[in-house]
């Protein structure tokens, strides 16, 4: 029997609408008991989180492990051991991968390299459709029972709407949700950053909202068609929410997440041909931000995530146009939700809790989320007032590519515990 | 440091004062070009390299000139013929050049922000000879000056930049200098072809060349670039002469004589008729004049040389 009791913490779990100083005991990977004092049993590890919170494991829907196929910008060892830096427990792996993540065997591999690993459970997505080329449903049947645990060409749209309903209807049987990277490509063509005053200023071409809003309004009337569930990746725009909010309204299976940068940064940050705040979707109007923040206090945007997209520095160290879009995230997500959720009155730390881990294993059917006595032993703690300058120098993800770099945040994860076992400390 | 500092990057970041030093500068300069012997010994022993990634003809000739009459030593770099066609990237370029102990660099590059991604990254003088959709700065000046020589001062005049502003260099680089000598600014062109947020750059908007032809004192007509109707943006190029060319008929009906600019090369019959380019307001050709004098006047106050002034009107041959 191995025994690991986290003592003295404040428990927030609000899949118990539990909000309290008390103990949590983990007994062979399993949450043995969970709340009041404790006694530790005869040979186990304690662990003293007195003025730390204590926390169901954090889970991110959205990150890009990028192995196989660029295992010199992230492997999965190295995305998950950034995971668990950041206090995350589980991460889902986009299949973005070269070979592409469409069939049974690489989401097989992707699973067991996380494995391997050690760090950060790893969930692999697999592709909607075959080599994301939007042309033919991929195998989920075969994938599922690898070990996906949803369908994405995130990357890129499934432009092809017949195909689009194809996945949403054929997903039903499964009870995966169709997770969808919102952009008409045709009107996005070829824009690097947000349009609107500052492209205008800088002579960048702009990608304008309605790339992303128009997606969104056609995911959610076919999810209104089909049934199906649609989850609607990295949300950037004010209207994109109100589409949401109308769609959850009517009762549609529809639900969406958004990216701590999102919710904590400006098209202003591109100022000076900024790579490191180059993404897709780009960085929007203040407008957007409060809008997004708004979205996830009213429960329309569900789920917070980081699209950690690790790139290699040379590759954004180049003209702006041309560079890459991303940035890494899992290190920093937990310091800049609080920083700029909690600190600012927007979140309460339960409700940011309950967007980055309770919910996400809720709406993706994902174990964990949860301190429930039986359930899985992954447990975050963290300082929610330590300040700390972020520096990507000590990241353990392989990138660097950082908009946050010297900026100050409140909030760090402290011990990360996947299975019962700390894999991530701060001493 | 040089009171322009060590780069020219953009007109953006540039002072009414900067901009006024540098117009100041470039008259006496201008007389270079009209001696026999026109070669100042100003930049001698300095190195320039011309450093072209996207093709130009006028814009290179036109450094190329300046730097040659202020008797610095020039290298021309095309992109077709550089290590970048093997695929070496920007900063490696510039790193090399930087390890050849060279003095400036003009850049001209297809993406924005180019000259001011080099400009960051290596010591030497960086000039932007045009970034992508961004800036084109010595063509601003060089707008400036023609303006201001034929008005006197830019307060309170009206100009207004007709044609493709959504993909012009030249624009944004006016817009700044306009603004910051004090004229008024406007913008005409097809929706399609003007920025959605141009408005909040503080300049009007006009969607009908009658309206600014009846508003302004010159117009600076851009070229419209003929890809754009292939991919859309306009739906004929005889249409967008019908619509929105700068005709005689036209500026016949103007309340006032309208000086007409255009930063060339010209479509004839297209953005302008041959009437116009050629007839008694334009003052295109004093545009290309100046553009050397300009460019003399930029190598000059970035090199930040001791010699004064004076001593270049002066003259004498190098």
């Amino acid at each position: 029997m191995s025994a690991l009791l986290v003592k003295g913490g404040r428990i927030v779990d609000p899949s118990q609408n539990l909000d309290a100083v008390g103990d949590v005991l983990l007994v062979d990977g399993i949450v043995a008991q969970c709340g009041g004092t404790i006694a530790a049993p005869a040979g186990a590890q304690v662990y003293d989180a007195t003025g730390l919170v204590v926390t169901p494991g954090l889970i991110d829907v959205h990150v890009h492990l990028r192995e196989p196929g660029r295992e010199d910008v992230e492997t999965v060892a190295t995305g998950a051991h950034a995971a668990v830096a950041g206090g995350f427990t589980a991460v889902c792996a986009m299949p973005n991968t070269k070979p592409v993540t469409d069939n049974q065997a690489t989401v097989g591999f992707v699973k067991r390299q996380g494995e391997a690993a050690g760090f950060a459970r790893v969930y692999p997505i697999g592709a909607i459709s075959v080599g994301q080329q939007g042309e033919t449903l991929a195998e989920f049947g075969e994938m599922v029972a690898a070990g996906a645990v949803a369908f994405s060409d995130d990357g890129k749209p499934v432009e092809n709407t017949q195909l689009m309903r194809t996945a949403m209807e054929y997903a039903l049987t499964f009870n995966v949700p169709i997770v969808e990277h919102c952009e008409v490509m045709s009107l996005a063509h070829g824009g690097s950053m947000n349009e609107g005053i500052v492209s205008a200023r800088l002579g960048l071409k702009g990608i304008p909202a309605e790339a992303e809003e128009i997606d969104v309004a056609r995911c959610i009337l076919l999810a209104k068609r089909t049934g199906g569930h649609v989850h609607l990746c990295h949300l950037s725009t004010k209207g994109s929410v109100d589409l949401v909010r109308w769609g959850k309204a009517q009762g549609i299976n529809v639900t969406s997440e958004v990216c701590s940068h999102h919710i904590s940064l400006t098209e202003e940050a591109v100022e000076g041909y900024n790579t490191n705040a180059k993404m897709n979707p780009p960085l929007r109007t203040a407008a957007d931000v409060e809008a997004l923040q708004q979205g996830l206090k009213d429960g329309t945007i569900d789920l917070l995530v980081t699209d950690h997209a690790p790139h290699h520095y040379d590759e954004k160290e180049r003209e702006f146009a041309d560079a890459p879009n991303g940035i890494v995230g899992l290190e920093t997500a937990l310091g800049v939700n609080i920083t700029y959720l909690v600190e600012t009155g927007i979140l309460t730390l339960n409700e940011m809790v309950n967007r980055m881990s309770c919910l996400a294993a809720k709406i993706w059917h994902l174990p964990g989320g949860t301190l429930a006595k039986g359930s899985l032993g992954d447990v975050t703690v963290f300082d929610p007032k330590k300040r700390w300058v972020v520096d990507p120098k000590q990241f353990k993800s392989k990138g660097r590519n950082t908009p946050y770099g010297g900026h100050t945040l409140t909030g760090q994860a402290i011990c990360t515990i996947v299975g019962g076992k700390i894999v991530h400390q701060v001493s | 440091m040089s009171l322009l500092g060590k780069d020219l990057v953009g007109l953006a970041g540039l002072s009414r004062e900067q901009i006024t030093t540098i117009l100041d500068v470039a008259e006496p300069l201008r007389e270079v070009s009209e001696r026999a012997i026109k070669k100042v010994p100003t930049l001698r022993g300095m190195t320039v390299v011309n450093l072209f990634f996207e093709a130009s003809t006028r814009t290179r000739i036109s450094f190329e000139f300046a730097e040659k009459r202020m008797s610095a030593d020039t290298v021309n770099v095309a992109a077709s013929g550089s290590s970048v066609s093997k695929g070496e990237t920007l900063v490696d370029t510039a790193r090399n050049l930087e390890a050849m102990r060279i003095d400036m660099v003009v850049i001209r590059h297809a993406s924005s922000g180019a000259a001011r991604f080099l400009a960051e990254r290596i010591e030497s003088n960086v000039i932007n000879a045009g970034d992508g959709t961004h800036e084109h700065p010595t063509q601003g000046l060089l707008d400036l000056l023609t303006l201001r020589q034929r008005f006197g001062t830019l307060e309170g005049k009206r100009i207004c930049i007709c044609g493709d502003v959504l993909h012009s260099r030249v624009a944004r680089s006016n817009i700044w200098g306009l603004k910051s000598l004090g004229a008024d600014v406007a913008v005409c062109g097809p929706r399609s072809l003007l920025p959605n947020a141009i408005g909040e750059m503080g300049v009007q908007v006009f969607s009908r060349i009658e309206q600014a032809i009846e508003w302004a004192d010159a117009l600076n007509v851009l070229r419209l670039q003929l890809e754009r109707m292939q991919a859309g943006y306009i739906p004929s190029l005889r249409e967008y002469n019908r619509v929105f060319g700068v005709t005689r008929a036209r500026l016949e009906r103007a309340p006032r004589d309208i000086l007409i600019l255009h930063p060339g090369p010209m479509n004839r019959g297209v953005e302008i008729d041959s009437d116009v380019a050629d007839g008694p307001h334009s003052v295109i050709l004093d545009q290309v004049t100046n553009g050397v004098a300009v460019r003399m006047a930029v190598l000059y106050l970035l090199a930040g040389q001791k010699a004064s002034l004076a001593d270049v009107a002066k003259g004498g041959a190098a």
